[in-house]
């Protein structure tokens, strides 16, 4: 008897040190996400002023803004959603709505998903090889176009997966009535899965915002004012890493301003992309 | 006549009302919009071979130049232009096991309470805060353990670590070094951040599939909560677990920014894991801008196509044991 005493007190012994230690780990882990936050605020909130956004990347040494880097970021990404975003989600329609028979469907899924984890750094070689090279010199589109195969298969995921979603009733209602399929897909899908669409398309530009490896080697970077996409652009993620790596005060001061800037952007669009799903699909 | 056979012959006869010209322009919209999408989604498929093909020809003047011995050398001096992979892929691997090694208990932690010990209402915004960890840009992490983690790691524990660790028999070189706060240990500390909410997230989503039944036997035979998660959630959704370390290995062994802000970008395999190193991907992100000549740039090509090949592979197999269990968990119910 003593001995299943001991035994069971020990297995509880172990439960609650182990469920203990759980609880530790999300302490970690949001302590981690706190201690970034904090760090971001209190090295980059002073430097945000009106002279951020109106004013250029500075030299070493004299006063500046971040306003042709935050231009360029916005000119980038946007021609990267504007190619990516219709190319996946006609993909995207292809995997859930005529992908159920044939090779080419699960095959094109599978592909997709390893694209959606493949390391930035080599799609930016990639378009250095295809845009780059080939021409002769840097240029935004290649930095846009190196943009839009990330946000490619965010792209195709969530499109298929919110199709998916997307009741089989409600289609073969509209294929009663006679609408060819075509019409179907356009009008009933698409509308039934908008709100999921439109998340990932703001989770695809979230995660390109913040996006430096793939820039690299195809916008380079620019200390000047340019809207010019055949040329090099600069970009906010690109003069960070740039000025973060300086061993100038006034480039670290700038690059935590940048840097805080990015993350509210991109922790934004996080946040609204979530709750914009989440209202559509209570309703 | 029944009332099957009575739908058919009134679908047949409004088919055969409708004006054909209506149906065939119908069956061509078909036809069009059905093969725009085809070609959509044979253009993702076929993107993986265009990217694997170009970085192939790109790595050809270094492969002709060094062979197949480029992977096991450890050479590189822009000067003499010899080049070889053995000491960035070895600092992608040390960095990433570092990773894998803290990462793991500790998604396996976060996604064990969210799953098993988290009132309801904590649940969500426990997900989002996780969800966060991963939207928070690589620079970022970079830039932060750069400036923060870096001098706070030198000055508080990697001297903790030389007095403590640095005598353990048998692994204690790893850790001894000067406290520098840069490093391999610092790089897969932070990749050990970065990689748990995916792993997290994946291993979340596989124990929430593990039929309510299974846990509440096991319950009512009296097991503990460790009990029914080490007995019988984990071995249900053991590949899955996989699958997950797995996703959250290919994320690390590619993570640029992050790295190359905190390892020190020195091209030499130390037997410290507080010395400076090199990974793949800082290589490319330090010196590709720069380097001079084919040779040069062609040996930098090589190193992201191996890059590529190993996650390739790596995230390959995550998602085929993730499928595995997707199809298991299909049969049983």
């Amino acid at each position: 008897m003593s001995f299943n005493n001991q035994l069971y007190f020990q297995r509880r012994l172990v439960n609650v040190i182990n469920l203990s230690i759980s609880m530790f780990t999300v302490v970690v882990a949001l302590f981690f996400l706190g201690w970034i936050l904090y760090t971001l605020f209190l090295n980059g909130f002073h430097g945000i002023s009106a002279a951020t956004f109106t004013k250029m990347t500075p030299p070493p040494g004299s006063a500046g803004g971040l306003v042709n880097a935050i231009m360029g970021s916005l000119l980038m990404v946007s021609v990267a959603t504007l190619i990516g975003t219709p190319v996946g989600i006609l993909a995207g329609t292809y995997l859930a709505e005529f992908g159920q028979t044939g090779w080419l469907a699960p095959a094109t899924r599978f592909i997709n998903d390893i694209l959606l984890s493949a390391p930035s750094i080599v799609i930016g070689l990639f378009v250095y090889e295809l845009a780059v090279h080939s021409v002769g010199h840097f240029s935004a589109w290649a930095g846009a176009m190196a943009l839009a195969l990330i946000v490619l298969p965010v792209v195709v995921r969530t499109t298929e997966n919110m199709l998916q979603l997307v009741p089989s009733s409600l289609r073969e209602a509209a294929a009663a009535l006679g609408a060819p399929q075509w019409k179907v897909v356009m009008m009933i899908s698409y509308k039934a899965a908008r709100a999921g669409i439109m998340t990932g398309v703001l989770l695809a530009i979230a995660r390109v915002f913040g996006e430096t490896a793939p820039l690299l080697f195809t916008a380079l970077n620019n200390q000047f004012w340019s809207t010019n996409m055949e040329g090099p652009m600069s970009s906010l993620a690109v003069i960070i890493f740039q000025f973060a790596m300086s061993p100038y005060k006034d480039w670290h001061d700038l690059a935590w301003s940048g840097a805080l800037l990015i993350t509210l952007f991109v922790l934004g669009l996080n946040i609204l992309a979530r709750s914009m799903f989440k209202n559509n699909s209570s309703n | 006549m029944n009332v099957a056979q009575s739908t058919l012959n009134q679908v047949v006869l409004a088919e055969q009302t409708t004006p054909p010209g209506n149906k065939d322009k119908g069956a061509l919209w078909d036809s069009i919009f059905r093969n725009t999408t085809k070609f959509f989604a044979i253009l993702v498929f076929c993107l993986i071979f265009g990217i694997m093909l170009t970085l192939l020809y790109g790595s050809l003047p270094a492969l002709k130049t060094f062979g197949f011995s480029f992977i096991t050398s450890d050479a590189w001096n822009p000067v003499t232009v010899e080049f070889g992979a053995k000491v960035p892929i070895v600092g992608t691997l040390v960095t990433s096991a570092i990773a894998m090694l803290i990462g793991i208990p500790l998604s396996f932690g976060i996604a064990l309470f969210i799953t098993e010990l988290s009132p309801k209402w904590l649940k969500r915004p426990l997900g989002i805060a996780v969800e966060l960890l991963a939207g928070v840009p690589s620079i970022i992490y970079g830039m932060w353990g750069l400036f923060v983690f870096a001098p706070f790691f030198a000055d508080n524990i990697q001297p903790w670590i030389n007095d403590n660790m640095g005598n353990l028999p048998g692994i204690g070189f790893l850790f001894q070094g000067p406290p520098m706060g840069i490093g391999m240990l610092t790089a897969g500390l932070i990749l050990a951040i970065m990689v748990v909410p995916f792993i997290a997230s994946v291993m979340r989503d596989v124990f929430e599939i593990v039929p309510a039944m299974h846990k509440e036997s096991a319950y009512g035979l009296g097991a503990t909560t460790w009990e029914v998660v080490w007995k019988v959630v984990l071995p249900y959704t053991k590949i899955g677990v996989v699958g997950g370390i797995m996703l959250g290995l290919g994320r690390a062994l590619g993570e640029t920014m992050a790295v190359t802000f905190v390892i020190g970008n020195a091209h030499d395999i130390s037997t410290s894991l507080m010395m400076p190193g090199n990974t793949i991907s800082s290589a490319l992100a330090n010196e590709f801008t720069e380097a001079v000549g084919d040779v040069y740039t062609s040996s930098l090509i090589t190193l992201g196509l191996l890059l590529f090949v190993i996650t390739f592979i790596v995230l390959a197999c995550s998602k085929l044991l993730l499928i595995k269990l997707a199809q298991k968990e299909g049969k049983q119910s």
